[in-house]
């Protein structure tokens, strides 16, 4: 079964390891959920997995295939197999909710037309399908920086969607968002792990909302892994362990 | 709080002024030392500027006409009128379109120029760090050099005329927008590059959609301000012969045809501040339409 693998992986900032030594496989089609307080180090594992970061050690494989390896076009490919959502949605606030869903294209099918916002008609009908999938086609003109938090995350997640991704990495994709705007993002995110079978690995501050959607939950102190199991088997000590609540 | 605490902070308060007050002393000393030596260096003084101001007023007036209020109106045969005053009014009329048009076509040369190099030379985005230094060195040398500079060797080069002209401005505005244009690029927030990046697009991808849109109103705005100033440096450059309205003045001032010196400063006047007037009123309509 096709699988990421990351073995002894290791990134230091200055002195300081924000990743110390992780080594685990996560299985095609699993909804992970990356769980620990701040700065345990959940954002800096989805960009080394981007590859938006290097690593200082170890290494990274998809398929046998060793991510950490590749340079230039490789990378690039990659990288649009495994898209990204981010807590602050990092849309192009100027530009059109259409445009914005359209350069989640820029990775899989570089054209220099695209640079003056010339896409083909078939990118155009299926960066539509997934505004109305999200309920977002009548926004489509509208330029993305007057919606809403969660219309804005909804639009990131169409973007990432039209990478056709093999994984989609979600960087605490409701972080700024109100309770209602945050189910809605989830279930979003829960229904494309669903029913388009890909894999999710979601950073979450919310030690409930992590149990409620994801299948696997790993958690994370000081960038070492604390736990990695189902969401049933961690217990409310662990927890407390894991967002060091005995200490306050 | 108690007296005594009052009293200590009230203590540290004017000493910490009292340092201030000393600091600005010195600071404003050191100022007046420096531009009196700098205006011993190179020869200023009040005296020659009231002695030479009585020998500017002779100029102006042997350059001001003469006109008549009884004949004003008459025909360009009549001393005194204004038609008589500018009797070469269609030749001034297109020499100040060429003009227009120098400024118009040199800021967009250098406008787009200093664009592309902008994203060399922002130390936050460039795709190379010797590219970097490079780029930036060189927008230096473009802009260290004066325009006239330029001009006297474009005209040595390409002949006298608007070529030369559009020549120099051009180059010139490459070196001042483009560094300006860097320093926009410098402080935008990188938020959407690294969501571009993070798709597989590339570096070309992440300056189209990741910068571009954030910094455009401040591009908008330092173009058109340039393309003010260039307006003027087009007359300018037009005394070495860089075509234009400069070069007719510099021939009128040359033959000491006074009265078509006066008139010729005048349109230039009209022409600097009606366009001032509607380049900034374009630059606050298209950056503010653009920040709505």
């Amino acid at each position: 079964m096709a699988h990421l693998e990351i073995n002894s992986l290791v990134k230091k900032f200055a002195k300081t390891k924000a990743i110390n030594g992780i080594s685990l496989k996560i299985f095609d089609g699993e909804m992970v959920g990356i769980i620990g307080k701040s700065g345990a180090g959940k954002s800096t594992l989805m960009k080394l997995i981007n590859r938006l970061i290097e690593p200082t050690s170890g290494s990274i494989t998809y398929n046998d295939i060793e991510i950490t390896a590749l340079k230039g076009k490789n990378l690039r490919e990659w990288r649009s197999e495994c898209a990204m959502i981010f807590q602050q949605f990092n849309l192009i606030d100027r530009l059109d909710v259409l445009t914005n869903v359209l350069s989640g294209t820029l990775g899989i099918n570089f054209k220099i037309l695209k640079l003056f916002k010339f896409y083909n008609k078939s990118e155009k009908i299926e960066a539509l399908t997934y505004l109305n999938n999200f309920e977002l086609s009548d926004k489509a003109l509208q330029r993305v920086d007057t919606l809403s938090g969660g219309q804005q995350q909804r639009v990131a997640i169409a973007r990432a969607m039209m990478q056709n991704p093999k994984i989609l990495l979600a960087d605490e994709p409701i972080s700024s968002l109100d309770p209602k705007n945050s189910k809605v993002v989830m279930d979003d995110i829960k229904r494309i792990n669903n029913q388009n079978g890909i894999t999710v690995i979601c950073n979450l501050h919310s030690l409930n909302i992590a149990k409620q959607y994801c299948d696997r939950l790993i958690g994370l102190s000081e960038g070492k892994i604390v736990f990695d199991g189902n969401p049933s088997s961690l217990t409310n000590e662990l927890a407390e362990q894991l967002y060091d609540l005995e200490n306050e | 709080m108690s007296n005594k605490l009052l009293e200590k902070h009230l203590s540290l308060y004017s000493s910490q002024l009292k340092t201030r007050k000393l600091w600005n002393i010195l600071v404003v000393f050191l100022l007046t030392i420096s531009f009196l030596i700098s205006s011993t260096i190179i020869d200023f003084n009040f005296s020659n500027i009231v002695n030479g101001v009585p020998r500017l007023g002779d100029y102006i007036s042997q350059i001001l006409p003469s006109l008549d209020i009884n004949l004003i109106f008459e025909n360009s045969e009549t001393e005194g009128s204004i038609k008589y005053w500018y009797f070469n009014f269609k030749k001034y009329a297109f020499l100040l379109y060429e003009t227009f048009n120098m400024a118009v076509v040199s800021t967009t040369i250098g406008f787009v120029l200093a664009l592309i190099l902008s994203f060399f030379s922002a130390r936050n985005i460039t795709p190379n760090i010797y590219g970097y230094y490079f780029v930036k060195r060189f927008l230096e040398f473009l802009r260290g050099v004066p325009e006239i500079i330029y001009a006297i060797l474009f005209v040595w080069a390409l002949g006298i005329g608007p070529l030369a002209g559009i020549m120099a401005i051009s180059i010139h505005t490459t070196g001042a927008l483009g560094k300006l244009f860097a320093e926009v690029n410098e402080n935008v927030d990188l938020k959407s590059c690294e969501a571009i990046r993070s798709h597989g697009g590339n570096w070309l991808s992440e300056m189209r959609y990741g910068i571009i849109p954030k910094v455009l109103p401040n591009v908008i705005s330092y173009t058109l301000l340039r393309f003010e100033i260039n307006i003027r440096a087009s007359t300018v450059i037009g005394f070495v012969g860089a075509g234009g309205i400069g070069q007719e003045l510099y021939l009128v001032i040359n033959f000491n045809y006074y009265e078509e010196v006066s008139a010729i400063i005048l349109l230039i006047i009209i022409t600097v501040i009606a366009i001032d007037i509607s380049s900034s009123r374009v630059r606050q309509k298209i950056v503010g339409e653009i920040n709505d």
